[in-house]
Parts: C-alpha cells; structure tokens; sequence
C-alpha cells in the first residue's frame, strides 16, 4: 500500500524533481535580492552615520531660497523644497505634453508624406526622417538653443510683430489674455453650446439609425458654437482683455513669455520624435490590406470617407503601441532640459535641491519615482485605449 | 525605517564605541600612503583655481592646495591624482571616499560643515559675490538691476545670496541656472542673460574667456561672503590636520619670507627660531602630525609659499591681474592668518 | 515580288515615356500634387543652396587660427585644428597609437566574422569576445605589462563614446537574455523580479540613471571601496540597456511557435538545453535587427554622459566651442558632431536592414 503510494515519486531523488528544484531555485534567487538590497541599505545608513550626514524627508518643508526661471504656479524664493517639487513637476509635463502633440501632429504629416504619391514629397520626407532621428537628441537641443536661438537679437531690438508679439534671446513675448467681467457669461454659454453639439450629435446618430435620414449635424454644430457665445458677447461685451508686453528696463513686462530654453528643448525632441512617430505611421497605413481600400472603394465609399472609416481605424491598431513607446521616450527625453537650464524636475530637483540640501539618496528617489509614475500612466492610458480599438473578433 | 535607523545607530555605537572612531582617525592617512597618491577633486574647468591647460597638466590654486598635501605627506607634490567633479558630485565624492581631500572652490558654510558630513580645514581664498554686466547696458550699481534677467550656477551658495539681495532690495530678478561655468559665459555673451553673478574671482577669470572682455565691467557690490577652502571628511582628525597646516605652512612661510627659491638655503643657514621650528630644523613638529621633519621644506620647494601660489595662479603673475585684497596676510592689511608652528 | 519591309519602330510619345512622363505621373498628377511639388521645390530651393554655399563653396578649409578665416561660410579650420581631441580627449598625445591599435584590433579581428565562407565562426567568435576585451583593456588602460597607465579621467572624445557604446551593448546583451528568459519564466518569483527589473529601468530616463551613478551609487559602496566614475557610469549604462535588450529578445522568443518547445520537450531536453539548443538560437535570429536599433538608440544616448562631466564626443566638441581662440564656432561644431554621429548611426540602420533581409527566413508566413 505505502510502496503503490509512493511509487510516483521514486522518479529519482528529491533534487532532480523539477518542481522542488524551482523551489529551491526561486527561493535562492528572492535570498540573493534581498540579502543584496539589504547590503546596500546597510551600506548606505553607515555611510551616512559615520559621516554625520542628515537624512530623511524633512527637508521638503523647508525654505528654498533660490529663484526659478519659469513656474506655472505661483513661486517665490520663500516657498518650500516641497513646492519646487511642483514647479518641476509642472514644468517637466509642460515639455511632454506640448511636445507630444507637435510630435504626433508632424509625425502624420512624415508618415502619409511618406507614402505620398508625389516622389518629391516622398523623398523630402525621408531625407527629413533618416537626418533628425540619427543625431542625438542632446545635440538636437544645443543645436537649437546655441546655434539658432543664441544669436536672436537682445530686447530692445527685438523683432517686432506688431507690437503684440515680439522675438529676442529672452524669449517669444505675447500678449496674456485676461478675464474680463463679461468673461463667466462668455464660458457659460460656450458650454452650452457644447452641451447642445454633444446632444445633437447623439440624437442625429440615433435618427440615421432608426430612419436611415442624415441630418447636416456639422453645419448645425458650427452654427451653435459661432451663434451662442457671439450673442452673449453682443450682449455683456468682450469676455477678455489682452495683456500687451511691454519693453520696461531690462525686459519685457507684463503678457506671456516662452523662454528659449522652453522653445529649444520642444522644438528639438518634437521633430526628434516625429521621425520616429512618422516611421511608424508609415508602417500602420502599410499594415492596412489594400483589399480592404478596394472593398471600401466598391461599397461606395468616398476618399475621406475611406480614410476615416476603414483605413485609420485599422492602421491606429498596429500605430498605437510604438507610438505608446515614443510617447513614453519624449517624456523621458524631457530630462534632456538639465543640459541647457531648463528648470524641469530632474534640473531642479536633482540639480539645485540636491546640491542645496547635500541629501542625493532622497532627492534622487522622489525624481525617479516621479519618472516612473508619468510612464506607468501613460502605459495605462494607452493600454486601455488600445484595447478599447483592438479587433473584435467574432 | 526611522527605528531601523535609531536600532541600527545604537548597535554601531555600543559595538565600535572607541575602537570604531579611533580606527577611523589615521584611516585616511595610512590609505593615501598605501596607495601611494593622494586623490583630489578639483573643477571641472575653473581658469585660476583649477583648469586643464592645452596639455591637459591641471593648474591653479585648488590644485596647488593638493600638491602642497603631496608634498607634505609623501615630499613629492607629484604624488597626486585629481578628479574633477562637477558641483553636483563634489561633496558625494568626497563623502563616499572617492576623493581624500575636496579642493573645488567651495564655500564654507554651517551647513556644509554639519550636515554633510564635511570638515573644512580653512580659507584658500577669501571671496565674495558680485555682478559682471555688459557696459553696454550703462549700470554702475547692483542696486539698478531691477528686472534683470541673471545667470547662474545651479546649486551653489551664489544661487541662495542672488535671491536674497534681490528680496532685501526689493528688486525683481529672472534666474538662468547654468551646470557649468561656460555656459554661463556664453549666455552672458550671447545677450541671453543681462547680468552673471559669481564669486568675483570666477568673474574676473570668466571675463578673460568672452570674445571682448573689455566690453564687460564687474559691478562694485560684494553681496556675501565667501570663504573658499579644501574640505575632507569628518571623523578623521589626523587627516584633518595635516591638510589644515598644509594651509597654514604655506601661509606662515610667507610670513617669514621663505620662498620656494631661498628654502633650501634658509634651512640651512637659518639662526632664527621661528624658521627654524617651521623648516623641521629645531624640534619635532613633523612628528606630531605623522609627516617627514622637513615637510614644510618639500611644500615650499615644490610648489611655493601662499603668495607665490597666489600670484602665479590668480594675481600679479596670472592673466586674471587679482589684486591681494582680503588674501593679503594680516599684517599687510589682509586676513590670511596662520597660527604658529611650535 | 516585293518584299514588305516594317517601317522602323516609332518612338513611344513623350507623354507615356521617358523623364516627361516620369515627372508627370510622379510630381504633377494633380492640382494637389503639383502644390505639393511646388512647395517641396521652395523648400529645397530655401535650403540646400545656402548649405551649400556655407558649408562647402565659403567654407574656409586651411589654416591654424581664426584669423584664418573669412567667417563668410563655416570655419573648418577650427574642426582640424582640434581633431586630436576631438579623438582621443586629453589621451596623452604620444600614447594615442594604442588607441588606434585598439581600433585595428577590433576590425581585423572582427572581420572573419562577417565571412560567409570562415568555418569555426561560432568558435572563433567567442574566443574573441574572450581575448579581445582584456587586450582592448589592457592597450587602453595599460599600468600593468610594460605598457604606462591612463587613467580614465584622461579618457575622452570620440574615443570615450565607442567605449561606453561597446562596453555597454557587450554587458548588456547576456545580462538582457538572462533577464527575458526570466520573464517568461513559469517560476513566479523569478518572474516577478525579471518583470520589476527591466520595468524599473525602462520607466526612468537615462540622466537620472547617470546621476545615482555620479552622486548616490558612492553612498550604497562599503566604506573605503570607491569606484571609478566612469567604471559607475558604465555599470548603470548596462543595467539601462539590459532592460531594453530583455525587451526585444523577449519579443522574439514569443515569436517561436509553441511546436518549437513542444518538439524540444519530446526529445528529452531539459530548460537550459532547450534554451540554448533550440529557443534561443532562432530567437536572435529573429531579433539582431531590434539589437542592432537597440545598439543606435545606445550609442546616440552615450552623448548624455556630459551631465555627468566625462568628456565624450559632444563634451569635448562643447568644450572647445567655450575656448576664447574659438569663439563664435558652435554652428561648425554642432554641424561636425551631429554629421559624426549620423555617420555611426545610419551606417549601422542601414546594416540592419541588410541584416532584417538577409535573416528573413524561417517563420515568416
């Protein structure tokens, strides 16, 4: 009985079973993390003992004391380490986002470009993809600001686009729009106008569906958001007023200011990236059987029609993960902002706090967690819309 | 986390409490003669206090502060390598034992000194802040800098002193942080900053780099203090000392007017107590600082007495022309003080 | 009798044929095409003669100062007067033929490998993986065998790039393979910790990397053992590219049929001999394009390590542009970094694609 029972087991001995052996092997491997990581914690605390160094995150409460050059929210040298987090923060999803659009933008116009019928165009835009993408993206941003947005003129020969806007080396100065008391009316009733579109739209699909009749919703669409918020304006008078820079001792005072280093460092890793976004456009329109254009052409689908309903929709599935990729490095790439004094996170808080405060371990920590969390999301978020547009198959 | 920390700062001490700290004085002493060098952070490119030249030969008085210890310890100022860091890693570096001393033009404040984990064992060079604006733009005082746009180091005391001028003045002020040293010259060139704020030594030593340095003008105001010394890690007394009478040899060898040419004769020859004892010719004050008898002898032969170094790197001798000013020796109007050797 | 003799063949029409036709059916086949055309045309028109012009016909080529030159086009001269550091960085000049005999080295003794006809490939290959890098080591470091010691904070210029480059891919090849075996291993634990590795360093950029190597690494080493910072920085490079290589060699193992394994498990072979024998071998097949794309994107990132103040290829061409003999030359200097690296970088794209056709068999349906 006991001999039946156990005669399974007698393939050989205990350690030649391969379940007990990945046992062994697994629970090794987590001992070596661990005892590794331990190691360089203890490391670290006697380091940081023996040499009197302070740590800890108490310093995030405490006064900066320095200036920075360009923060989104209110900033002054009196705040808090924990508000400089912020100003980096801000500033560092300023660079991603704005460069993310201008990328994505460029980056189909490269991308159909290269498929163009035309040989010129074609060509162009394959010159254009083969030169950005093989230069570094640090070379792209000096580039930019040493060599293109250097040598602009200083403020007081700025040059001068009607006196609302003006270029020199501190920047691109324009005018600020400021809320007027006419300014809550105006969004309130944008807002219903948008309110009205949405609904209008779903009543119109609801209509063609049941009846089969189209309604000109676009026109209608247009009407509303152009007829709404002009009769309120007729009404309460502009919602806005404008803030006009003006040229006051060293500087302009006054509007909005996009500094250089701003403009170098989204001008450079959204062209870097467009050629890799174009490349992989490219690549999703190709993807697209060309019987299925072919089918679409026989059903009586118009061009646009063809574009937006068949061909898009089926190239975005193979499009959508690189381009989740290159989303992801532009962020990273963001950093590249410490080269040329850009106050982002990594420039400001692994820069100036670090050196401030002496304490590398912490600052080093919250920057990289930062990083870590902005790709994680914006993996989520693409993840869930590239599953909301995956394939249905039936 | 925190009762890790206190545990764990509890069993270091009631295990190593003596052993531990004595061992660790004399640590670095007996590494440096181990290894045979001593290893120096300097800047990374710094004309006057420590610079690479067309050859690649560091120069200037941070690294002539390293030679001094090398020739100290081991009688050859050769007897060194240098790191150059930039301001970001230089207190890591020191802190992590990858550099024994710390010779980067760095100010010396509380913080520093507390919460770093660093000792700095005295004043090289005594600085102060100051402005360098283009002629051009017709400013004679820091107080007309309203709403200037300035540039910067990033991370560094000039950093915090800019913002708190401005704030005491009432002046606004827009901020460019730069990591290193030429870009702020360039952007100051370029017209992309109205005014570069730095230790007014490092001004004057950016001002000979730029196209026309005559366009640029240093703005009398000296906002802060900036005593700039060599630093070493705490907990070593013995190492301590031997880079601090480094300083003072070579300070009080100018007092006395020995320089790197009359050394080896005034040794000699010398009948007065106060060279002789400095010179290692009467009494054993070598010893106590575990060096050779004659190290003040190898540090004034082999790289020069505080002024000799002054002049040659930054002053009269140098294309920077700084004059002595606050660095004369105390008895000339200055304050470079040297407490005696007996 | 006559014979009928054919007329000789007409010329096809101009419009169907020939360069007329070519640029019909291609530039001007339409209102909208023939914009387009117009447009690109001014864009060339805007462009290429200016840099033409600057960078070739008044452009100044001789000279050793700046008063050389003309300052009308670019200033090469200033490119060849600081060539050697540009090179080789603060490298002792006299020293500099280890370098170039480093350099020799790798492509003499890389070259059979790309022989179709060198028999003991996979030998030969392994054994120079072996001997070369203490040799390339040896020559460029020295202080032991006769041969005088540079230390790495010498190194620089173009020479120092390679090196990170090389370096880094080398480490971070078997390091990313054993990293995709473990994330697709069946072992939970193993996988978990495969999984968090590469996800930690794909999600952080490669500055922040080289910033805990310059200033928090050192914290995390036992007392009195410090290391070198260019040996630090080399470290974190093969960590970040490891993460990126698991990735890629990751998407070719899911692209070997489950027959494959299957067929392994019949015949008896164990994990590892399955791995090596049978998975592995056509998976880097499948992938030597994503690894060579890998090596590009590696070798442009190398341009980074200037925050951390070693002097590469792009720190050293910065530094000579703040040099007050040769003020004003960033555009030359930029312009010969960026013409350098997309050199490098599109000579080894273009590799790639070879290589993606040559490889082409096999699965593909």
């Amino acid at each position: 009985m006991q001999n039946t029972a156990q005669a399974p087991r007698q393939r050989g001995s205990v350690w030649t079973d391969p379940q007990v052996r990945a046992w062994v092997f697994q629970i090794l491997a987590v001992i070596l993390v661990v005892s590794f990581g331990w190691y360089l914690f203890d490391n670290a605390q006697t380091n940081l003992e023996h040499r009197g160094i302070t740590s800890g995150f108490g310093f995030l409460g405490n006064s900066a004391g320095f200036g920075i050059s360009q923060h989104l929210i209110d900033y002054t040298e009196a705040d808090t380490y924990g508000r400089v987090f912020f100003v980096g923060l801000l500033n560092t999803l300023l660079v991603s986002v704005v460069g993310i659009v201008l990328a994505t933008l460029l980056g189909f116009i490269l991308g159909v470009a290269r498929l163009s019928p035309n040989w010129l165009i074609r060509k162009l835009a394959t010159v254009y993809i083969e030169t950005f993408r093989n230069i570094p993206p640090l070379l792209q941003i000096f580039f930019w600001y040493f060599a293109v947005l250097g040598p602009l003129p200083n403020p007081r020969q700025s040059l001068n686009f009607g006196d609302l806007f003006f270029v020199n080396n501190r920047g691109l100065q324009m005018p600020a729009p400021v809320a007027a008391e006419a300014f809550w009316p105006f969004a309130l009733s944008v807002l219903v106008a948008l309110v009205g579109i949405v609904a209008l739209w779903r009543w119109a699909k609801a209509r063609r569906h049941a009846t089969g009749q189209r309604f000109p919703v676009a026109l209608t669409s247009l009407a509303l958001i152009v007829v709404l918020p002009g009769l309120t304006m007729l009404v309460a008078g502009l919602p806005l007023h404008w803030e006009v820079p003006v040229l006051q001792g060293f500087n302009f005072r006054g509007g909005w200011v996009m500094i250089p280093e701003l403009v170098s460092i989204v001008l450079a890793l959204s062209i870097y990236t467009a050629a890799f976004i174009g490349e992989t456009v490219r690549a999703g329109i190709q993807s697209v059987s060309h019987g299925q254009t072919e089918a679409a052409s026989s059903l009586g689908l118009r061009p646009g029609q063809l574009l937006r309903l068949v061909i898009i929709p089926q190239a975005m599935r193979v499009i959508i993960p690189p381009l989740t990729s290159q989303y992801l490095n532009l962020a990273k790439n963001s950093s590249l902002a410490a080269g040329i004094g850009y106050p982002d996170m990594v420039s400001l808080f692994s820069g100036t706090v670090l050196n401030q405060t002496g304490q590398a371990i912490e600052t080093m920590a919250i920057t990289m967690s930062v990083y870590l969390a902005i790709s994680i999301s914006i993996s989520l978020l693409m993840n869930w819309y590239n599953k909301r547009i995956a394939l249905i198959e039936r | 986390m925190k009762m890790v920390k206190s545990t764990l700062a509890v069993l270091t001490t009631a295990a190593v409490l003596g052993v531990s700290s004595f061992a660790q004085a004399g640590a670095t002493l007996d590494a440096v003669q181990k290894k045979g060098f001593v290893q120096c952070g300097i800047s990374d490119g710094l004309p006057g206090f420590s610079y690479a030249d067309a050859k690649g030969q560091y120069k200037g008085i941070d690294v002539d502060v390293c030679r001094a210890v090398a020739a100290a310890v081991f009688g050859d100022a050769s007897k060194v390598k240098f790191s150059p860091l930039t301001a970001k890693e230089r207190f890591t570096a020191l802190q992590s034992g990858e550099v024994d001393v710390l010779s980067r033009n760095t100010t010396w404040t509380s913080s520093r000194d507390a919460a770093m984990g660093l000792n700095f064992t005295g004043v090289t060079y005594y600085d102060g802040q100051g402005f360098l604006v283009n002629k051009k733009l017709g400013v004679s005082s820091a107080k007309e800098l309203d709403g200037a746009t300035v540039c910067i180091h990033a991370g560094t005391t000039t950093e915090l002193n800019l913002s708190d001028y401005f704030r005491a003045n009432n002046l606004k002020y827009t901020p460019i942080t730069y990591d290193t040293s030429d870009e702020s010259a360039k952007s100051v060139e370029s017209g992309r900053c109205d005014v570069l704020t730095s230790d007014q030594s490092q001004l004057y030593a950016q001002r000979i780099k730029l196209a026309a340095p005559d366009d640029y003008v240093v703005l009398p105001e000296v906002i802060s203090k900036e005593p700039l010394g060599p630093s070493v890690r705490q907990g070593d007394e013995e190492w301590f000392d031997i880079v601090r009478w480094t300083l003072f040899a070579m300070v009080n060898a100018e007092e006395l007017g020995i320089t790197s040419k009359n050394v080896e004769e005034t040794a000699k020859s010398t009948k007065n107590p106060d060279i002789a004892r400095l010179l290692g010719t009467e009494g054993e004050f070598g010893k106590d600082l575990k060096l050779p008898k004659d190290w003040v002898v190898k540090i004034v032969k082999e790289v020069g007495n505080y002024g000799e170094v002054f002049d040659r790197n930054v002053g009269a001798g140098s294309e920077l022309k700084i004059e002595r000013g606050l660095n004369a020796l105390w008895n000339k109007g200055g304050l470079q003080y040297a407490p005696p050797v007996r | 009798m006559t014979t009928h003799t054919f007329k000789p063949d007409m010329p096809p029409p101009a419009l169907t044929f020939g360069p007329i036709a070519w640029m019909r059916a291609n530039l001007f086949s339409g209102v909208f095409n023939t914009i387009l055309t117009l447009i690109g045309l001014y864009l060339v028109w805007l462009i290429v003669p200016p840099l033409l012009e600057w960078a070739i016909f008044k452009a100044d080529w001789v000279g050793t100062t700046r008063a050389d030159c003309s300052r009308e086009g670019a200033c090469w001269v200033f490119i060849s007067d600081r060539f050697g550091q540009f090179m080789y960085g603060f490298y002792p000049a006299e020293l500099r033929w280890r370098v170039d005999l480093t350099v020799i080295l790798a492509i003499v003794g890389a070259a059979p490998l790309f022989f179709k006809r060198f028999a003991p490939k996979a030998k030969y290959g392994i054994a120079f993986l072996v001997i070369y890098p203490i040799l390339a080591y040896w020559l460029l470091h020295g202080g032991f065998l006769g041969l005088e010691q540079v230390p790495t904070s010498q190194w620089g210029g173009l020479m120092l790039t390679v090196v990170i480059a090389a370096v880094g891919i080398a480490g971070a090849l078997p390091l990313g393979i054993l990293l995709a075996l473990g994330r697709r291993s069946n072992m939970p634990a193993i996988k978990v910790l495969s999984v968090t590795f590469i996800e930690f360093w794909r999600g952080v950029p490669l500055i922040t990397v080289l910033f805990m190597s310059s200033v928090m690494l050192p914290l995390f080493l036992p007392e009195g053992l410090s290391l070198d910072k260019l040996l630090r920085a080399m470290v974190m490079v093969i960590f970040f590219e490891a993460a990126y290589i698991a990735e890629v060699v990751r998407g070719g193992m899911q692209a070997i049929p489950k027959g494959q394994y299957e067929a392994a498990a019949a015949m008896g072979l164990g994990y590892w001999r399955t791995m090596s024998l049978v998975i592995l071998p056509q998976a880097l097949k499948l992938v030597i394009p994503g690894i060579v794309n890998t090596f590009i994107a590696l070798f442009k990132d190398t341009s980074l390590v200037i925050i951390i103040g070693l002097f590469d290829f792009l720190n050293s061409i910065k530094r000579a542009t703040a040099d007050p003999a040769w003020l004003g030359m960033s555009t030359e200097g930029y312009v010969f970094a960026a013409l350098v690296y997309w050199i490098f970088c599109f000579g080894m794209s273009r590799y790639s694609m070879h290589l993606e056709n040559k490889l082409n068999t096999g699965h593909k349906r």
